[in-house]
Protein backbone atom coordinates (compact mmCIF):
# COMPACT_ATOMS: atom_id res chain seq x y z
CA UNK A 1 0.00 0.00 0.00
CA UNK A 2 1.77 3.34 -0.95
CA UNK A 3 0.76 6.82 1.01
CA UNK A 4 0.19 9.82 -0.63
CA UNK A 5 2.29 12.68 1.10
CA UNK A 6 2.90 16.30 0.42
CA UNK A 7 5.94 17.68 2.37
CA UNK A 8 8.27 20.75 1.98
CA UNK A 9 11.48 19.53 1.37
CA UNK A 10 14.37 21.40 1.93
CA UNK A 11 12.18 24.91 1.09
CA UNK A 12 10.55 23.31 -1.44
CA UNK A 13 6.74 21.08 -2.01
CA UNK A 14 6.77 18.13 -3.21
CA UNK A 15 4.05 15.22 -3.51
CA UNK A 16 5.33 11.61 -3.22
CA UNK A 17 3.14 8.06 -3.29
CA UNK A 18 5.40 6.44 -0.88
CA UNK A 19 5.24 2.58 -0.04
CA UNK A 20 4.50 2.80 4.24
CA UNK A 21 7.06 0.99 5.20
CA UNK A 22 9.89 3.35 3.66
CA UNK A 23 12.12 5.18 6.19
CA UNK A 24 12.51 8.62 5.57
CA UNK A 25 16.35 7.74 5.01
CA UNK A 26 15.83 5.60 2.16
CA UNK A 27 13.27 8.21 0.75
CA UNK A 28 16.00 11.03 1.07
CA UNK A 29 19.49 8.87 -0.35
CA UNK A 30 17.74 6.33 -2.92
CA UNK A 31 14.42 8.41 -4.12
CA UNK A 32 15.45 11.85 -3.42
CA UNK A 33 19.17 11.37 -4.34
CA UNK A 34 20.05 13.67 -1.21
CA UNK A 35 22.82 11.34 -0.22
CA UNK A 36 24.32 14.03 2.15
CA UNK A 37 22.61 12.41 5.12
CA UNK A 38 24.37 9.52 6.49
CA UNK A 39 23.34 5.58 7.60
CA UNK A 40 25.66 5.17 10.77
CA UNK A 41 23.98 2.41 12.82
CA UNK A 42 20.69 2.01 11.74
CA UNK A 43 18.94 1.91 15.16
CA UNK A 44 18.85 5.79 16.62
CA UNK A 45 22.19 5.36 18.70
CA UNK A 46 24.44 7.38 16.94
CA UNK A 47 22.74 10.47 15.27
CA UNK A 48 23.72 10.42 11.93
CA UNK A 49 20.73 10.00 10.31
CA UNK A 50 19.78 13.26 12.25
CA UNK A 51 17.59 15.93 9.85
CA UNK A 52 15.16 18.68 11.04
CA UNK A 53 11.33 17.86 10.76
CA UNK A 54 9.62 21.22 11.77
CA UNK A 55 12.78 22.44 13.13
CA UNK A 56 13.54 19.91 15.40
CA UNK A 57 16.22 17.20 15.34
CA UNK A 58 14.90 13.37 14.27
CA UNK A 59 16.18 10.50 13.32
CA UNK A 60 15.73 9.61 9.82
CA UNK A 61 16.53 6.10 10.01
CA UNK A 62 14.09 5.85 12.42
CA UNK A 63 11.08 7.77 10.90
CA UNK A 64 8.60 6.91 8.52
CA UNK A 65 8.97 8.75 5.52
CA UNK A 66 4.87 8.60 5.19
CA UNK A 67 4.45 10.27 8.41
CA UNK A 68 6.24 13.20 7.26
CA UNK A 69 2.96 14.48 5.16
CA UNK A 70 2.60 17.59 5.90
CA UNK A 71 6.08 18.15 7.31
CA UNK A 72 8.27 20.06 6.68
CA UNK A 73 11.81 18.24 6.50
CA UNK A 74 14.98 20.20 6.42
CA UNK A 75 18.77 18.30 5.31
CA UNK A 76 22.19 18.84 5.04
CA UNK A 77 21.90 20.24 1.41
CA UNK A 78 19.59 22.70 2.68
CA UNK A 79 21.92 24.75 4.71
CA UNK A 80 24.66 26.58 1.70
CA UNK A 81 23.35 30.04 0.38
CA UNK A 82 25.05 30.66 -2.91
CA UNK A 83 27.28 28.28 -2.90
CA UNK A 84 28.65 29.37 0.95
CA UNK A 85 28.74 27.41 3.66
CA UNK A 86 26.03 28.56 6.49
CA UNK A 87 27.55 29.53 9.71
CA UNK A 88 27.48 25.79 11.84
CA UNK A 89 29.21 24.21 8.43
CA UNK A 90 31.94 26.99 8.36
CA UNK A 91 32.68 26.30 12.47
CA UNK A 92 32.99 22.95 11.90
CA UNK A 93 35.22 23.55 8.90
CA UNK A 94 37.27 26.14 10.40
CA UNK A 95 37.47 24.72 14.00
CA UNK A 96 38.56 21.22 12.74
CA UNK A 97 34.95 19.76 13.87
CA UNK A 98 35.03 17.43 11.30
CA UNK A 99 37.61 14.84 10.94
CA UNK A 100 36.28 11.66 8.96
CA UNK A 101 33.23 13.27 7.96
CA UNK A 102 30.78 10.70 8.51
CA UNK A 103 29.21 12.16 11.69
CA UNK A 104 28.78 15.52 10.19
CA UNK A 105 25.69 15.95 8.47
CA UNK A 106 23.96 14.68 11.34
CA UNK A 107 26.01 17.04 13.96
CA UNK A 108 25.94 19.80 11.53
CA UNK A 109 21.88 19.87 11.49
CA UNK A 110 21.54 18.55 15.37
CA UNK A 111 23.43 21.95 16.00
CA UNK A 112 21.33 23.82 13.83
CA UNK A 113 17.99 22.79 15.59
CA UNK A 114 19.85 23.57 18.90
CA UNK A 115 20.76 27.19 17.84
CA UNK A 116 17.49 27.76 16.79
CA UNK A 117 16.20 26.82 19.98
CA UNK A 118 18.83 28.47 21.59
CA UNK A 119 21.02 30.81 20.31
CA UNK A 120 23.40 31.63 22.93
CA UNK A 121 24.25 28.07 24.25
CA UNK A 122 26.90 27.65 27.28
CA UNK A 123 29.51 24.43 26.98
CA UNK A 124 26.81 22.62 28.91
CA UNK A 125 23.90 23.19 26.95
CA UNK A 126 25.93 22.62 23.70
CA UNK A 127 27.04 18.86 24.90
CA UNK A 128 23.16 17.88 26.57
CA UNK A 129 22.20 19.21 23.12
CA UNK A 130 24.13 17.19 20.80
CA UNK A 131 24.37 14.03 22.94
CA UNK A 132 22.68 12.09 20.85
CA UNK A 133 24.98 12.28 18.34
CA UNK A 134 28.75 9.96 18.49
CA UNK A 135 31.46 10.91 16.83
CA UNK A 136 34.51 8.74 16.99
CA UNK A 137 37.24 10.99 15.41
CA UNK A 138 37.59 14.13 17.24
CA UNK A 139 36.70 13.60 21.09
CA UNK A 140 34.16 16.23 20.98
CA UNK A 141 36.23 19.31 21.91
CA UNK A 142 36.45 20.68 18.41
CA UNK A 143 32.87 20.23 18.04
CA UNK A 144 32.11 22.23 20.89
CA UNK A 145 34.46 24.96 19.76
CA UNK A 146 32.99 24.50 15.90
CA UNK A 147 28.93 25.28 17.69
CA UNK A 148 30.62 28.03 19.84
CA UNK A 149 32.23 29.60 16.74
CA UNK A 150 29.21 29.91 14.86
CA UNK A 151 26.91 31.17 17.65
CA UNK A 152 29.41 33.91 18.09
CA UNK A 153 29.27 34.45 13.81
CA UNK A 154 25.32 34.28 13.84
CA UNK A 155 25.07 37.01 16.70
CA UNK A 156 27.87 39.18 15.65
CA UNK A 157 25.63 39.33 12.03
CA UNK A 158 22.41 39.70 13.65
CA UNK A 159 23.82 42.82 15.66
CA UNK A 160 25.37 44.15 12.77
CA UNK A 161 21.95 43.71 10.77
CA UNK B 1 21.87 -3.41 7.14
CA UNK B 2 18.38 -4.87 7.12
CA UNK B 3 15.69 -4.00 4.98
CA UNK B 4 12.22 -2.77 5.97
CA UNK B 5 10.01 -6.13 5.88
CA UNK B 6 6.56 -5.22 3.96
CA UNK B 7 3.87 -3.53 6.39
CA UNK B 8 0.76 -1.11 5.96
CA UNK B 9 0.88 2.67 7.23
CA UNK B 10 -2.24 3.96 8.64
CA UNK B 11 -2.42 7.02 10.08
CA UNK B 12 -5.88 7.79 11.99
CA UNK B 13 -6.86 11.22 13.34
CA UNK B 14 -8.74 10.31 15.83
CA UNK B 15 -8.80 7.47 18.89
CA UNK B 16 -11.77 6.04 17.63
CA UNK B 17 -10.69 5.34 14.40
CA UNK B 18 -6.82 4.39 15.66
CA UNK B 19 -8.85 1.75 17.51
CA UNK B 20 -11.09 0.61 15.28
CA UNK B 21 -8.15 0.11 12.48
CA UNK B 22 -5.93 -1.69 15.15
CA UNK B 23 -9.26 -3.89 15.85
CA UNK B 24 -10.46 -4.41 12.03
CA UNK B 25 -6.61 -5.36 11.18
CA UNK B 26 -5.04 -8.65 11.59
CA UNK B 27 -0.99 -8.22 12.74
CA UNK B 28 -1.31 -4.65 13.19
CA UNK B 29 0.24 -2.66 15.87
CA UNK B 30 0.16 0.76 17.31
CA UNK B 31 3.15 3.12 16.50
CA UNK B 32 4.09 6.76 18.14
CA UNK B 33 7.52 8.37 17.82
CA UNK B 34 8.80 4.75 16.78
CA UNK B 35 12.01 5.49 18.52
CA UNK B 36 12.30 1.89 19.67
CA UNK B 37 9.26 -0.24 17.53
CA UNK B 38 10.86 0.99 14.27
CA UNK B 39 14.50 -0.62 15.47
CA UNK B 40 12.46 -3.50 16.21
CA UNK B 41 10.45 -3.71 13.54
CA UNK B 42 13.11 -3.10 11.17
CA UNK B 43 15.40 -6.43 13.40
CA UNK B 44 12.50 -8.56 12.77
CA UNK B 45 11.32 -8.81 16.49
CA UNK B 46 8.23 -7.32 15.48
CA UNK B 47 6.77 -8.25 12.08
CA UNK B 48 3.57 -6.08 12.44
CA UNK B 49 1.49 -6.82 9.16
CA UNK B 50 0.14 -3.11 9.45
CA UNK B 51 1.69 -0.13 11.78
CA UNK B 52 -1.18 2.48 13.19
CA UNK B 53 0.93 5.56 13.75
CA UNK B 54 -0.88 7.40 16.44
CA UNK B 55 0.99 11.38 15.57
CA UNK B 56 -1.59 12.99 14.04
CA UNK B 57 -4.17 12.14 16.84
CA UNK B 58 -3.92 15.39 18.17
CA UNK B 59 -6.01 14.96 21.41
CA UNK B 60 -3.58 11.94 22.27
CA UNK B 61 -1.11 15.21 22.19
CA UNK B 62 -2.63 16.98 24.77
CA UNK B 63 -1.92 18.03 28.69
CA UNK B 64 -4.98 18.39 30.51
CA UNK B 65 -5.24 19.80 33.91
CA UNK B 66 -8.18 19.78 36.62
CA UNK B 67 -9.10 19.22 40.10
CA UNK B 68 -7.72 16.05 39.95
CA UNK B 69 -4.36 16.37 38.58
CA UNK B 70 -2.81 16.45 35.11
CA UNK B 71 -3.81 13.90 32.31
CA UNK B 72 -1.29 13.87 30.02
CA UNK B 73 -2.01 12.30 26.58
CA UNK B 74 -0.09 9.10 25.43
CA UNK B 75 1.61 11.22 22.22
CA UNK B 76 2.69 14.13 24.29
CA UNK B 77 6.89 13.69 23.47
CA UNK B 78 9.16 13.28 26.34
CA UNK B 79 10.62 16.54 25.55
CA UNK B 80 7.37 18.42 26.43
CA UNK B 81 6.74 16.12 29.24
CA UNK B 82 10.34 17.20 31.13
CA UNK B 83 9.54 21.20 30.08
CA UNK B 84 6.35 21.05 32.11
CA UNK B 85 6.78 23.22 34.67
CA UNK B 86 3.51 21.78 36.33
CA UNK B 87 5.39 18.22 36.20
CA UNK B 88 8.72 19.81 36.76
CA UNK B 89 6.99 21.15 40.23
CA UNK B 90 4.57 18.41 41.31
CA UNK B 91 5.92 15.20 39.54
CA UNK B 92 9.41 15.80 39.70
CA UNK B 93 10.71 12.62 39.15
CA UNK B 94 8.22 11.99 36.11
CA UNK B 95 10.17 15.17 34.82
CA UNK B 96 13.67 13.81 35.35
CA UNK B 97 12.81 10.66 34.06
CA UNK B 98 11.66 11.65 30.61
CA UNK B 99 15.17 13.84 30.44
CA UNK B 100 16.65 10.47 30.96
CA UNK B 101 15.54 8.46 28.21
CA UNK B 102 18.00 8.00 25.90
CA UNK B 103 19.03 11.81 24.23
CA UNK B 104 17.87 14.83 23.51
CA UNK B 105 16.79 13.77 19.64
CA UNK B 106 15.22 11.08 20.79
CA UNK B 107 13.11 13.19 23.49
CA UNK B 108 11.77 15.46 21.31
CA UNK B 109 9.71 12.30 19.34
CA UNK B 110 9.61 10.12 21.17
CA UNK B 111 6.69 9.81 23.46
CA UNK B 112 5.04 9.11 27.33
CA UNK B 113 2.76 6.32 26.03
CA UNK B 114 5.98 4.88 23.98
CA UNK B 115 8.23 4.56 26.89
CA UNK B 116 5.35 3.50 29.67
CA UNK B 117 4.55 0.49 27.25
CA UNK B 118 8.48 -0.72 25.95
CA UNK B 119 8.97 -3.98 24.98
CA UNK B 120 11.13 -5.37 27.42
CA UNK B 121 15.27 -6.14 26.42
CA UNK B 122 17.53 -8.20 26.73
CA UNK B 123 21.31 -9.27 25.15
CA UNK B 124 19.86 -12.08 23.34
CA UNK B 125 16.51 -10.52 21.97
CA UNK B 126 17.56 -6.87 21.26
CA UNK B 127 20.01 -8.26 18.89
CA UNK B 128 19.79 -7.99 14.62
CA UNK B 129 18.24 -10.99 12.57
CA UNK B 130 21.22 -13.11 11.75
CA UNK B 131 22.97 -13.14 15.32
CA UNK B 132 19.58 -14.21 16.95
CA UNK B 133 19.23 -16.96 14.17
CA UNK B 134 23.39 -17.93 14.44
CA UNK B 135 22.01 -18.20 18.65
CA UNK B 136 19.19 -20.52 17.47
CA UNK B 137 17.06 -17.11 18.63
CA UNK B 138 15.25 -17.18 22.24
CA UNK B 139 12.28 -18.77 23.70
CA UNK B 140 11.01 -14.63 23.48
CA UNK B 141 10.89 -14.41 19.89
CA UNK B 142 10.64 -17.65 17.39
CA UNK B 143 13.15 -19.60 19.83
CA UNK B 144 12.39 -22.88 22.80
CA UNK B 145 15.32 -21.84 24.65
CA UNK B 146 16.42 -18.68 27.53
CA UNK B 147 20.07 -17.66 26.18
CA UNK B 148 19.98 -16.28 30.16
CA UNK B 149 18.74 -18.96 32.29
CA UNK B 150 19.06 -22.22 30.11
CA UNK B 151 16.60 -25.02 31.38
CA UNK B 152 14.63 -22.39 32.55
CA UNK B 153 10.68 -21.98 31.16
CA UNK B 154 10.68 -18.20 32.00
CA UNK B 155 11.60 -15.19 30.14
CA UNK B 156 13.61 -12.69 31.94
CA UNK B 157 14.06 -9.86 29.74
CA UNK B 158 14.18 -6.60 31.60
CA UNK B 159 11.58 -3.65 31.19
CA UNK B 160 13.54 -0.55 30.56
CA UNK B 161 11.42 2.28 30.22
CA UNK B 162 12.36 5.34 32.60
CA UNK B 163 8.85 7.29 33.31
CA UNK B 164 6.89 4.23 34.45
CA UNK B 165 8.99 4.01 37.70
CA UNK B 166 8.66 7.99 38.43
CA UNK B 167 4.96 7.72 37.76
CA UNK B 168 4.42 4.58 39.73
CA UNK B 169 5.76 6.34 42.94
CA UNK B 170 3.06 9.24 42.21
CA UNK B 171 0.50 6.18 42.46
CA UNK B 172 -0.50 7.14 38.68
CA UNK B 173 -3.36 5.62 36.49
CA UNK B 174 -3.86 5.20 33.03
CA UNK B 175 -6.48 4.83 30.21
CA UNK B 176 -6.71 2.18 27.85
CA UNK B 177 -9.40 2.66 25.28
CA UNK B 178 -10.66 -0.54 22.85
CA UNK B 179 -12.92 -0.59 20.02
CA UNK B 180 -15.52 -1.44 22.43
CA UNK B 181 -15.37 1.14 25.59
CA UNK B 182 -12.34 2.83 27.50
CA UNK B 183 -11.48 1.59 31.45
CA UNK B 184 -9.09 3.61 33.72
CA UNK B 185 -6.84 1.07 35.82
CA UNK B 186 -3.77 1.64 37.88
CA UNK B 187 -0.77 1.85 36.39
CA UNK B 188 0.90 -0.76 38.33
CA UNK B 189 -1.62 -3.03 36.83
CA UNK B 190 -0.80 -3.12 33.13
CA UNK B 191 2.87 -4.75 34.13
CA UNK B 192 3.30 -8.58 35.09
CA UNK B 193 6.43 -10.36 36.16
CA UNK B 194 6.93 -12.28 32.55
CA UNK B 195 9.64 -11.00 30.07
CA UNK B 196 7.71 -12.39 27.56
CA UNK B 197 4.21 -11.05 27.96
CA UNK B 198 4.55 -8.15 30.59
CA UNK B 199 1.93 -5.79 29.51
CA UNK B 200 -1.14 -6.54 30.96
CA UNK B 201 -2.75 -4.59 28.19
CA UNK B 202 -5.92 -6.71 26.04
CA UNK B 203 -4.79 -6.75 22.06
CA UNK B 204 -5.99 -3.85 20.63
CA UNK B 205 -6.14 -1.95 23.87
CA UNK B 206 -4.32 1.64 23.21
CA UNK B 207 -2.95 3.22 26.21
CA UNK B 208 -4.32 6.60 25.99
CA UNK B 209 -3.89 8.84 28.74
CA UNK B 210 -1.58 8.66 31.87
CA UNK B 211 -3.05 10.25 34.83
CA UNK B 212 -1.60 12.26 37.24
CA UNK B 213 -2.99 12.44 40.76
CA UNK B 214 -3.30 15.61 42.46
CA UNK B 215 -3.57 14.02 46.01
CA UNK B 216 -0.15 12.72 45.15
CA UNK B 217 1.44 15.70 44.05
CA UNK B 218 2.50 17.31 47.64
CA UNK B 219 5.67 15.51 48.45
CA UNK B 220 9.18 15.61 46.42
CA UNK B 221 10.25 12.40 44.18
CA UNK B 222 13.27 11.96 42.41
CA UNK B 223 14.65 9.82 39.68
CA UNK B 224 17.99 8.39 38.72
CA UNK B 225 19.43 5.25 36.91
CA UNK B 226 22.87 3.90 35.53
CA UNK B 227 23.73 3.85 32.64
CA UNK B 228 26.83 2.33 30.51
CA UNK B 229 26.53 5.86 28.51
CA UNK B 230 25.80 8.85 30.40
CA UNK B 231 24.79 10.45 27.30
CA UNK B 232 22.30 8.42 25.68
CA UNK B 233 21.10 4.61 26.79
CA UNK B 234 18.72 2.39 28.35
CA UNK B 235 18.60 1.92 32.34
CA UNK B 236 21.04 -0.68 33.71
CA UNK B 237 19.25 0.00 36.54
CA UNK B 238 17.09 3.04 37.81
CA UNK B 239 14.96 4.32 40.73
CA UNK B 240 12.56 6.43 41.36
CA UNK B 241 12.04 7.63 44.96
CA UNK B 242 8.98 9.64 46.70
CA UNK B 243 9.20 10.75 50.37
CA UNK B 244 7.09 12.12 53.08
CA UNK B 245 8.19 13.32 56.08
CA UNK B 246 7.06 14.92 59.26
CA UNK B 247 9.87 16.35 61.09
CA UNK B 248 12.59 13.73 60.95
CA UNK B 249 10.32 10.84 60.97
CA UNK B 250 9.75 9.00 57.34
CA UNK B 251 5.53 9.53 57.14
CA UNK B 252 5.88 7.67 53.53
CA UNK B 253 8.42 5.90 51.60
CA UNK B 254 8.15 4.65 48.33
CA UNK B 255 10.30 3.43 45.63
CA UNK B 256 9.70 1.86 42.00
CA UNK B 257 12.49 0.22 40.58
CA UNK B 258 13.18 -0.15 36.71
CA UNK B 259 15.54 -2.61 34.52
CA UNK B 260 16.13 -4.85 37.38
CA UNK B 261 12.45 -7.30 36.68
CA UNK B 262 10.71 -7.97 34.28
CA UNK B 263 8.29 -4.84 35.13
CA UNK B 264 8.88 -1.35 36.84
CA UNK B 265 9.02 -3.18 40.38
CA UNK B 266 6.93 -0.95 43.46
CA UNK B 267 9.46 -1.61 46.15
CA UNK B 268 7.43 -3.81 49.05
CA UNK B 269 7.26 -3.60 52.70
CA UNK B 270 8.57 0.15 52.75
CA UNK B 271 5.67 0.89 55.39
CA UNK B 272 7.87 -1.07 58.31
CA UNK B 273 9.84 2.15 57.80
CA UNK B 274 6.89 4.76 58.20
CA UNK B 275 7.23 6.78 61.67
CA UNK B 276 11.11 6.05 61.65
CA UNK B 277 13.52 8.57 61.90
CA UNK B 278 16.02 8.58 58.68
CA UNK B 279 19.72 8.11 59.76
CA UNK B 280 22.42 6.51 58.06
CA UNK B 281 21.40 2.66 59.49
CA UNK B 282 17.91 2.78 58.55
CA UNK B 283 19.40 4.51 55.05
CA UNK B 284 21.66 1.01 54.94
CA UNK B 285 18.14 -1.02 55.71
CA UNK B 286 16.67 1.01 52.75
CA UNK B 287 19.29 -0.35 50.34
CA UNK B 288 19.28 -3.62 51.39
CA UNK B 289 15.31 -3.99 50.77
CA UNK B 290 15.69 -2.44 47.62
CA UNK B 291 18.68 -5.11 46.40
CA UNK B 292 16.43 -8.09 47.69
CA UNK B 293 14.06 -7.15 45.27
CA UNK B 294 15.66 -6.38 42.66
CA UNK B 295 15.95 -9.33 40.67
CA UNK B 296 18.72 -8.42 37.59
CA UNK B 297 19.27 -11.54 35.18
CA UNK B 298 22.12 -11.74 32.92
CA UNK B 299 20.28 -9.66 30.27
CA UNK B 300 22.48 -6.68 29.88
CA UNK B 301 27.16 -6.81 29.08
CA UNK B 302 27.12 -5.61 32.99
CA UNK B 303 26.98 -7.75 35.28
CA UNK B 304 23.56 -8.48 37.60
CA UNK B 305 25.88 -8.56 41.01
CA UNK B 306 26.49 -4.66 39.62
CA UNK B 307 23.12 -3.37 39.00
CA UNK B 308 21.61 -5.12 41.90
CA UNK B 309 24.33 -3.13 44.11
CA UNK B 310 23.94 -0.01 42.05
CA UNK B 311 19.88 0.42 42.24
CA UNK B 312 20.44 -0.28 45.93
CA UNK B 313 22.66 2.58 46.13
CA UNK B 314 21.02 4.67 43.74
CA UNK B 315 17.61 4.37 45.63
CA UNK B 316 19.43 5.19 49.00
CA UNK B 317 20.93 8.47 47.72
CA UNK B 318 18.17 9.55 45.87
CA UNK B 319 16.47 9.27 49.69
CA UNK B 320 18.46 10.48 51.55
CA UNK B 321 18.71 13.48 49.12
CA UNK B 322 14.82 14.44 49.64
CA UNK B 323 14.73 14.11 53.03
CA UNK B 324 17.75 16.47 53.08
CA UNK B 325 15.91 18.61 50.98
CA UNK B 326 12.46 18.60 52.62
Amino acid sequence: MKNFVSMTLNGRARDDAIPGNMLLIDFLREIVGYTGTKIGCDGGECGCCTVLIDGKPRHACLTLAAVCDGAEVETIESLETEGRLSAIQRGFHEKLGAQCGFCTPGMVMAAEGLLRENPDPNEDEIRKGMAANICRCTGYVKIIEAVQAAAQEIASKEDAA
Amino acid sequence: MELMPDFDLHRPTDVEEAVRLRAETEGALYVAGGTDMIVNVRRGIEQPAALIDLSSVKELQEIVEDDDGLHIGAAVTLEILAGDTRVQESFTAVAEAATAVAGPTHQSYGTVGGNLCLDTRCLFYNQSEWWRKSNDYCMKERGDICHVAPGGKRCFAAFSGDVAPAALVHKAEVDLVSATGRRRVSLADIYRNDGMNHLAIEPGELLAVLHLPKAESGQPSTYEKARVRGSIDFPLAGAAVWLNQSGDKIEELRIALTAVNPYPHLVKNLDKFSGVKLDDNVLNEIAEMVQSQAKPMRTTTVKPWYRRRVVGAIARRLTAKLSQAS
